[in-house]
């Protein structure tokens, strides 16, 4: 709570951020980087699948990124519902894109992985493929309401309920979907030691999704202090 | 109480308002054979599904009017001060909208059944499956037409919105149409379908009032 308050005045973030979000950003890179690395020259083959399940270094973290990004944002939602913090609806906003974009990306990876291992490149069978597609459309909505409101306000809290809404709603698609699919992928049978650029990989993106959601929180902060002084100036004269 | 019979007066009243989707939905329906063919056996592996996705689609078509009509006007305001709670309104003007379109759609559901080839003895639980799924349409549709109200274009914006809420329902109610049309057992998929759409009318007002109270401030 005292954090929250703390940063309830912009000033104050903006002043913290500004190291962190590049520091971030830079940090995560070069550990995707090591990942990646390690994954591509250090790890043997898969037993089974080969060089192709190396793929697996960046989708299943992606996948990981994707719900944790809905899930800070649904947590941010409910804290702006609550509180009316300012900086949440923000939060949420900047997270967005960058949840978005990561789902895109995982979709890709998994479906550039399926083809060589499941024959196809998209599999209406197997139940988390398509949770992921509809939780993707659930990342585009969320940012299309933002853009299509006209006052930021009432945007915030549109965006806020509907995230809130769909994190309601995701365990019981996610149910249904499971229910409807009939083809299960169980989990890799991957060793520990397949398994750990997974690991490093991840926390390069949960470093990277913090440096460029704080990028993208203090753009738009600065967008809007940029838009009350020219209101400000206009109101001059 | 009030807010309930106005409403569905209004729906009634409203210019064929209400008569509209059922239209929608038949004729859609109907282009199902001009695309997959007027063989049977396509028609009944398309058919129920074909359907089902009508189904939302006209469920669909009210809802950028349902709030936005009455915001404009003013009278949610009214409402807003009458000192009826918000999730109130929401639900009567759902519940109404449902049952001035949602129940014809329903009694339309089982000729559109017949022409694509399902089996006209399972028609009463064509209606009762297309109650119970026009009904989960109509009231998780309710969220994104109360997210909608305030936009000059919301119409597109509900859609997008809205049917990721619609899977659910997609999937069981299809099911339980599959189901019935295969004589296969259409139990477990009606009920789940039932247990979504009482889901949508017990939360979905509650996250449309919150909706509405941004939108009228």
């Amino acid at each position: 709570m005292a954090v929250m308050s703390f940063f309830a005045n912009p000033h104050r973030f903006m002043a913290a951020s500004k190291w962190f979000a590049w520091g971030f950003t830079v940090l995560g890179s070069a550990v995707i980087v090591l990942g990646i690395c390690l994954g591509l020259f250090v790890v043997p083959p898969d037993a089974v699948q080969g060089d192709s399940a190396r793929i697996m270094f960046v989708h299943v973290p992606a996948m990981w990124l994707s719900l944790f990004a809905y899930a800070f944002m649904a947590g941010a939602s409910l804290i702006s519902i609550v509180w009316r913090h300012a900086l949440a609806d923000v939060a949420a906003k900047s997270a967005a894109p960058v949840g978005a974009a990561v789902t895109a990306f995982g979709l890709i990876t998994g479906s550039i992985w399926g083809y060589p291992t499941w024959g196809t490149w998209w599999e209406w069978g197997d139940a988390r493929l398509v949770s992921v597609l509809i939780l993707f459309f659930i990342y585009l909505g969320y940012i299309a309401i933002w853009q299509a409101m006209e006052t930021p306000q009432k945007a915030a809290r549109a965006a806020a309920i509907l995230c809130l809404a769909g994190a309601v709603n995701l365990p019981i698609i996610h149910f249904s979907v499971n229910w409807f699919a009939t083809l299960h992928q169980v989990s890799m049978n991957a060793t520990a030691e397949f398994k750990y650029p997974m690991y490093v990989v991840a926390l390069g993106y949960l470093a990277l999704f913090g440096g460029l959601t704080l990028l993208n929180m203090r753009a738009e902060i600065m967008n809007t202090r940029a838009e009350m002084l020219a209101q400000r100036r206009q109101a001059a004269g | 109480m009030s807010v309930f019979t106005r409403e569905l007066k209004l729906a009634w009243s409203g210019g064929g308002g209400a008569a509209l989707p059922v239209g929608f939905f038949f004729a859609a329906g109907s282009l199902t054979p001009f695309a997959v063919g007027n063989d049977i056996s396509n028609l009944q592996i398309a058919g129920p599904g074909v359907m089902w996705i009508a189904l939302a689609l006209s469920s669909l078509l009210p809802m950028e009017r349902l709030f936005q009509a009455d915001l404009e006007d003013g009278t949610l305001d009214a409402y807003a001060g009458s000192g009826v709670g918000m999730e109130g309104i929401a639900l009567a003007k759902t519940l109404a909208h449902w049952i001035a379109t949602g129940i014809p759609l329903a009694i339309v559901a089982p000729m559109l059944w017949i022409m694509l080839q399902g089996p006209p003895a399972t028609s009463p639980f064509v209606i009762a499956a297309s109650l119970m799924g026009s009904a989960a349409f109509f009231f998780f549709g309710s969220i994104g037409a109360a997210l909608t109200a305030g936009m000059r274009r919301g119409g597109l914006l509900i859609a997008l919105v809205t049917l990721p809420l619609y899977v659910p329902t997609m999937i069981f109610g299809a099911a339980a149409l599959y189901a019935a049309a295969s004589g296969g057992d259409w139990a477990q998929p009606a009920m789940l379908t039932a247990a979504v759409a009482l889901f949508g009318i017990a939360t979905s007002p509650f996250a449309a009032a919150m909706a509405l109270r941004t939108a009228i401030d």
